[in-house]
């Protein structure tokens, strides 16, 4: 065993990288919830992006349009979800869970001819003076640029819930739809566009996966990641700031599991693999152990269908 | 003579199986007062919805001043100056004042300017406001303050209040009057949505009578006595509940030093609540929703557990027994909200009979259920309470709430309950059926029984109960006779006047 074979510098910067595809899946998903909807699907937004985005980038060679494609494709899935949960009223719940394995299913097909190719390298920030700074350098200004637009998506989130009037009413949706829709809000409509926002957002994330994290494509590969932003969510009650703590802690745990293998720490590699799991299901005891303080920020709509005519 | 602002002609909407309105005219004149009386479905709500836009009209027209005037959304009415307060508040309660007036108007000022004017405008109307305080810790009172000045805001011309009094304590009332004859000074029409027929000829100078859809008369209520207009109303006689006198026994449930923590973010807690309850004493417990009411019957019919002494019935303690076993010594219980508390929506009234009366009506054999027996203890329900259904195969949810409860207040009463406590038995109920639900809790008082009647209907516990006690911030105040009490003493105990007794 041989601690000192990780280097911090570099578990901080390729922490970064990890979490930037539950990032994406989970700030996506808080703006979904903060309407008022549960969308569990998020993990077959994810793979649909992922293979989306895969198929585009190597068929075009670009990895930008890959990732339009990719949250094309995450938003191409959420909007049946937004269709049969918000015309016809379908349970949230079940709609979420069935729209994940159908994704998984669907992305499994489309990806058949795609096993074992390289996608084409996104361009990463390479500056070669603040590149090149020590410790700063490789955690700052060292990444793809996949990794600097989750941190800006974070931002943008926060921004537009806290103070744009759009944000507003986002919320007031997810709080009382019966009020909002009272004051003449269309909250069907405000519902459809966070769906897709979400879905969107998903997307990008399982081409983060797939063509930066990984970067291939492999049946099943976003492997629970879905899962970890939906609790993500909860985790950071509802607040972008810390849905990023949030993804950087699972991300961390992540990239530290990976590192102890290779540093021959002796535990069975499965347990290590679990941890970021067991770590989820713990954080998430402890946030609802304390009832009152995590239920003030939920929204109080959370999963529950609206019809107008009530 | 003032003109006209708003013309409403022939107005109709029909639902599947109900006419809501039927070809319904009449004019509000601008700065006027105009009340809107009316049972419940009878389509009051229907009217003011069609006119601030969320619903549209199948036939007839509207003129605002003089121009065609078709809403398509509440926007659009909001825009010619037609302003909103509805029954069931329309608030966000994990958002700000601030924030919930904003989502109320079409372009808001900038954040630090809106509650500039928050504080100016309800300054001005005597409704004092903190812009930055969440609507979830305000009061009802308040929170109606938010919805008033949210109208303010806009300067309308027409004002509508959907039964803007039923959760007001008398003060917060005469308040509210203060203001309302402010406005219309200053020439804005009032369309004021109650069937609390004194308050309506207190305030307004015209009333449109609806029953059944159809308008019955456009009048002058203050040239009416409330009982004519409740003829109106209802189209008929009204029977008054009457109670017999009946002298008080010994005591039967006592309560002493109950205390409960907040059960939710935004509940309320409990503080060292002793009560005594007599024999054939109908005990009303007043004060506005929100004050611990529903905390307190989850205490008394177990759904929430206490220390086994806090309370006492004929000197054992059962603070620590589930509400089955309180049921089986006679304590029962019939909760607020019908659907989904009081009653299984889905469920038949079959099921829902066997519910609560399994233990008590010996309704289940060795661990079988026995479901001819429930029903027929269901149909002695619908028959005794004269509730309007098919019969007990039809859903709670298929019932009207009126029926409703006749029929969960019945499934209690019938019971033979030792001790019976209710809470709000007639909220949303029309004024017959409510007359009924009254009756039937003064004969089982006379009958020997002890009820206690959480209500916000101060009306209600006037007319029935022979002791009062004020629920204040989880505080109950002592208990006094009903017939020593003025009604302004009773506006200070549900202020909290006498909290630290």
């Amino acid at each position: 065993m041989d601690l000192s074979a990780i280097s911090p510098t570099l578990l901080v910067a390729s922490l970064m990288v990890a979490a930037t595809p539950i990032l994406l899946a989970a700030i996506g998903e808080l703006v979904v919830e903060k309407s008022g909807v549960l969308n569990l699907g998020v993990e077959g937004m994810m793979i649909m992006g992922a293979i989306s985005g895969f198929a585009a980038a190597v068929l075009t060679g670009s990895p930008m349009v890959g990732f339009l494609c990719a949250a094309l494709g995450g938003a191409a899935l959420s909007m049946i979800f937004a269709i049969l949960t918000q015309y016809f009223l379908s349970n949230q719940v079940a709609t979420g869970l069935a729209l994940t394995l159908f994704g998984l299913g669907l992305s499994a097909m489309l990806g058949q001819s795609y096993v074992g190719i390289k996608p084409p390298v996104s361009a990463k920030l390479e500056l070669s003076l603040i590149s090149d700074i020590p410790v700063m350098g490789p955690i700052l200004f060292s990444h793809d640029f996949t990794v600097y637009a989750a941190l800006a998506l974070v931002a943008g989130v926060w921004w537009f819930l806290k103070y744009t009037r759009g944000g507003l009413i986002l919320r007031a949706v997810g709080e009382s739809h019966d009020a909002a829709h009272a004051l003449g809000y269309k909250v069907v409509r405000v519902r459809i566009l966070a769906i897709m926002f979400g879905g969107a957002c998903a997307g990008l994330g399982g081409a983060a996966l797939s063509l930066v994290r990984v970067p291939q494509w492999t049946e099943g590969m976003t492997a629970g990641s879905g899962w970890i932003a939906l609790a993500i969510v909860v985790f950071a009650s509802w607040k972008p700031a810390r849905v990023l703590l949030g993804a950087y802690l699972f991300g961390g745990v992540a990239v530290l599991q990976l590192n102890l293998q290779a540093a021959g720490v002796s535990i069975p590699v499965e347990y290590l693999s679990m941890s970021p799991y067991l770590i989820t299901i713990i954080v998430l005891v402890v946030m609802s152990a304390n009832r009152s303080k995590s239920a003030l920020n939920a929204p109080a709509a959370l999963g529950r269908v609206f019809h107008a005519s009530r | 003579m003032s003109k006209t602002l708003l013309h409403l002609n022939g107005l109709t909407k029909t639902y599947p199986g109900v006419i809501a309105n039927d070809d319904v005219s009449f004019d509000i004149a601008a700065g006027e007062i105009h009340a809107l009386l009316g049972e419940n479905g009878a389509g009051k709500s229907t009217l003011v919805k069609m006119i601030y836009g969320l619903v549209r009209p199948d036939h007839g027209t509207m003129q605002m001043e003089g121009v065609s005037f078709v809403p398509a959304e509440p926007r659009a009415a909001r825009a010619v100056g037609v302003a909103m307060v509805f029954q069931h508040f329309s608030l966000f309660e994990a958002l700000s004042v601030a924030e919930n007036i904003a989502l109320g108007m079409e372009n808001p000022p900038k954040a630090n300017a809106l509650s500039a004017r928050i504080t100016e405008v309800s300054q001005s109307y005597g409704l004092p406001l903190d812009p930055e305080r969440l609507v979830g810790d305000l009061s009802a009172g308040e929170r109606q303050r938010v919805e008033i000045i949210r109208c303010l805001l806009q300067e309308p011309k027409l004002l509508i209040m959907d039964e803007p009094t039923s959760v007001l304590t008398p003060q917060e009332v005469t308040t509210l009057f203060t203001t309302l004859r402010k406005l219309k000074d200053e020439g804005t029409s009032i369309l004021y949505i109650s069937h609390k027929l004194e308050e309506i000829r207190a305030l307004c100078e015209t009333a449109t009578i609806l029953r059944g859809g159809k308008k019955v008369a456009t009048c002058d209520p203050r040239e009416k006595s409330a009982r004519d207009l409740a003829e109106m109303m209802v189209g008929g006689k009204l029977n008054l509940a009457e109670s017999k006198e009946t002298t008080l026994g010994e005591v039967v449930l006592e309560i002493s030093d109950l205390s409960l923590p907040p059960q939710s973010a935004f509940g309320t807690s409990l503080r060292n609540i002793s009560l005594r309850l007599h024999r054939g004493e109908i005990l009303g417990i007043g004060g506005v929703a929100g004050n611990g009411q529903d905390e307190l019957l989850a205490c008394m019919s177990g759904e929430v557990i206490t220390t086994a002494e806090a309370i006492q019935l004929n000197g054992l303690s059962l603070g620590h027994m589930s509400p089955n076993e309180r049921r089986t010594l006679g304590v029962l219980a019939a909760p607020e909200e019908r659907l989904g508390h009081a009653a299984a929506p889905d469920m038949s009234l079959t099921e829902n009979a066997m519910l609560t009366a399994m233990t008590r009506k010996s309704l289940s054999k060795s661990g079988f259920l026995d479901w001819p027996r429930a029903k027929d203890f269901a149909e002695q329900v619908i028959k005794k309470f004269d509730v309007r259904t098919p019969g007990p195969q039809s859903a709670a949810r298929s019932l009207s709430g009126g029926n409703l409860q006749k029929f969960v207040i019945g499934r209690e009463v019938l019971q033979d309950p030792s001790v019976l406590i209710v809470n709000q038995p007639t909220w949303g109920v029309d004024a017959a059926a409510a007359a009924d639900i009254r009756q039937a809790l003064l004969d089982l008082a006379a009958k020997g029984a002890s009820v206690i009647v959480i209500s916000q209907d101060l009306d209600e516990l006037m007319e029935i109960s022979t002791s009062f006690a004020a629920l204040n911030a989880g505080r109950l105040s002592a208990a006094r006779p009903m017939a020593e009490l003025s009604l302004d003493e009773i506006g200070l105990l549900l202020g909290g006047a006498d909290a630290a007794a």
